[in-house]
């Protein structure tokens, strides 16, 4: 495919499609306009800052623990979406029950269910007098206004990714390799872990770190639930906003270029693995 | 299990052949495999009604809690009329710029070749990776009283941030790379050969893209269409920043939610929500008929 292309190109050295400039003009254009240029404020506002003022802002404790917070509970979350996740697409693609395709369009709902409502929807039910919170409260667990609380939100904004990540390749894999591990005497759980899971690998990773991406930035669904107590329950989002708040442009854009160089290297690391994935697909 | 297989394979060999074989072969036959199936089902059933369906449920039941009365005054209350207002505003010019973005970026992505194509592409995707939070963040520091264009901004009377363009404007970076998500894949699946046919044949760009590209794309520019929609409405954190919390007047619907409930007026906030959760569910229907029509 790509070098069919060069070589029509090479060989006629002119595009024989029209609308090569408009196109290229109307994208970047619009690009420029609501990404780039005001993406690139924030590199010039850090930039005002001395690297010591910087360091100092950015480790400072509050801003550390809100980091930890919003790492270690994205991570976690993360981590149960892939487990569930994976079941989820598993059942979707490989069964047929009644309610499969209700299932199915289930998944997309914490995509499309306003993130203010989820959160505001959730504390009530994991608050202490709450449907489900007054259960653990019995059992002396708290939910809502924990760490345990803003994982479960991340939780549900999560799941879509990890599903959805999985659900094409699932359905692609050649069904030939299971069949011929158990044929030649494997168990289906040794099939699973040595022949399915090794296949489903990227695609699941994939899913993971978008999750994981998500957890991080998160913010109308965690916001309710996590109560805001500070070095305890601040998500990293939630700083920034505080810091807004009492003005503190400086801080609030210190701690923002950093969870933004994280989300970065999150989605390099994303998109190298599904690089990847269609190399090893494609031979 | 190994051993199981290999006496049902024995014992079907004497009986009827191609059947047996397709029985053993198939794993998804034994009774294992049946109990393992409907262990999966009812766990991944629990865990969507405790995670997805529980809190509509709890939206709808605090929702009407005070009565009917109290839920109708709460829907068709001045101040949440006016923020269903904005959110539609703010709804449509997205899905508006981002239609006229999503289909000449992918237009361009997957007809022509140009180095730099795969940086073009990261670069659309940005808005994916950052935290709403940020995406708000971005637009104070360019166009607030802060930012490199405040000053400019100020002499000519525009207000931007903490006004509607602001919002809309948020709302707008959250939503970018949906649609051109969703037409990407499909135009670089149908290749080019017919949009070059048409235009060796004379076709103008306008006429190619009517009758060649757009039947191929019109499912995907749909449900990209849907897609944006159902975030742009939803959205909270950016508009959250850029908002100031004006009743009235830069208030959407889910900042109005978050007031209602900051003010511990429950029921209202919860009706309000069910707005907002019909919304949904509609976006949900509307999504699954298109991919079954796309199918």
């Amino acid at each position: 495919m790509e070098q069919q292309i060069v070589k029509v190109k090479n060989k006629r050295g002119v595009k024989v499609i029209p609308g090569f400039g408009f196109s290229m003009g109307v994208t970047l254009f619009l690009l420029s306009v609501i990404v780039l240029i005001p993406l690139a404020s924030i590199f010039l506002s850090t930039a005002r800052l001395d690297f010591r003022e910087f360091w100092e802002i950015v480790t400072s404790r509050q801003i550390v623990s809100g980091y930890i917070v919003s790492l270690s509970c994205s991570f976690i979350a993360a981590l149960v979406n892939v487990v569930f996740g994976l079941m989820l697409a598993w059942v979707i693609v490989r069964y047929e029950f009644p309610g499969r395709r209700l299932m199915d369009g289930l998944i997309e709902l914490p995509f499309a269910l306003p993130t203010a409502v989820a959160g505001i929807s959730l504390t009530y039910l994991y608050s202490d007098q709450g449907w489900i919170g007054s259960f653990f409260a019995k059992a002396g667990i708290k939910i809502a206004y924990t760490r345990i609380g803003i994982t479960i939100a991340m939780v549900f904004v999560g799941i879509p990714f990890v599903v959805r990540s999985l659900q094409p390749v699932l359905e692609k894999l050649d069904r030939q390799y299971e069949e011929a591990a158990l044929m030649l005497g494997a168990g289906r759980t040794y099939t699973f872990f040595r022949v399915i899971l090794p296949e489903l690998f990227p695609a699941l990773l994939a899913g993971f770190g978008l999750a994981f991406a998500r957890g991080i930035g998160e913010y109308g669904s965690v916001v309710f639930i996590a109560g805001n107590i500070p070095y305890k329950t601040q998500i990293a989002p939630l700083l920034i906003m505080t810091k807004l708040e009492q003005y503190k442009y400086a801080d609030a854009t210190a701690c923002a270029l950093v969870l933004l160089l994280i989300s970065f290297a999150l989605m390099l690391l994303i998109n190298s693995i599904q690089l990847h994935m269609q190399k090893f697909s494609k031979c | 299990m190994k051993k199981e297989a290999t006496q049902e394979y024995e014992q079907d060999l004497v009986g009827d052949g191609i059947n047996s074989i397709q029985k053993v072969i198939d794993p998804h036959k034994t009774e294992a495999a049946h109990a393992t199936k409907y262990v999966l089902i009812s766990v991944c059933a629990f865990f969507l009604f405790v995670m997805l369906v529980l809190p509509l449920i709890v939206v709808v039941i605090n929702a009407l809690r005070d009565g009917w009365a109290a839920y109708t005054e709460a829907v068709f209350d001045e101040y949440t009329v006016k923020a269903l207002q904005l959110t539609l505003l703010a709804t449509v010019s997205a899905v508006a710029v981002n239609t006229v973005f999503g289909v000449f970026a992918s237009y361009l992505l997957s007809k022509f070749y140009f180095r730099g194509r795969q940086l073009l592409s990261a670069l659309i995707d940005i808005p994916f990776s950052i935290s709403p939070v940020i995406a708000g963040l971005i637009f104070i520091l360019t166009f607030g009283n802060v930012g490199w264009m405040g000053d400019f901004l100020k002499a000519h009377n525009i207000k931007i941030v903490f006004a509607v363009p602001g919002i809309i404007l948020a709302t707008i970076f959250v939503t970018f790379p949906f649609v051109f998500r969703e037409l990407l894949p499909v135009l670089n699946a149908q290749g080019k050969d017919e949009e070059e046919a048409a235009a060796l044949m004379g076709a103008k760009g306008f006429t190619i893209f009517c009758r060649i590209t757009f039947p191929h794309i019109k499912w995907a520019l749909l449900y990209g269409i849907v897609l944006c929609t159902a975030r742009a409405m939803g959205e909270f954190g950016a508009v959250s920043v850029l908002s100031g919390h004006l009743r009235g007047k830069t208030n959407t619907l889910p900042l109005h939610v978050e007031i209602l409930y900051n003010e511990f007026n429950t029921t209202a906030a919860f009706a309000v929500s069910s707005i907002l959760v019909i919304l949904a569910i509609l976006i949900l229907i509307a999504r699954n008929l298109i991919e079954w029509k796309r199918k």
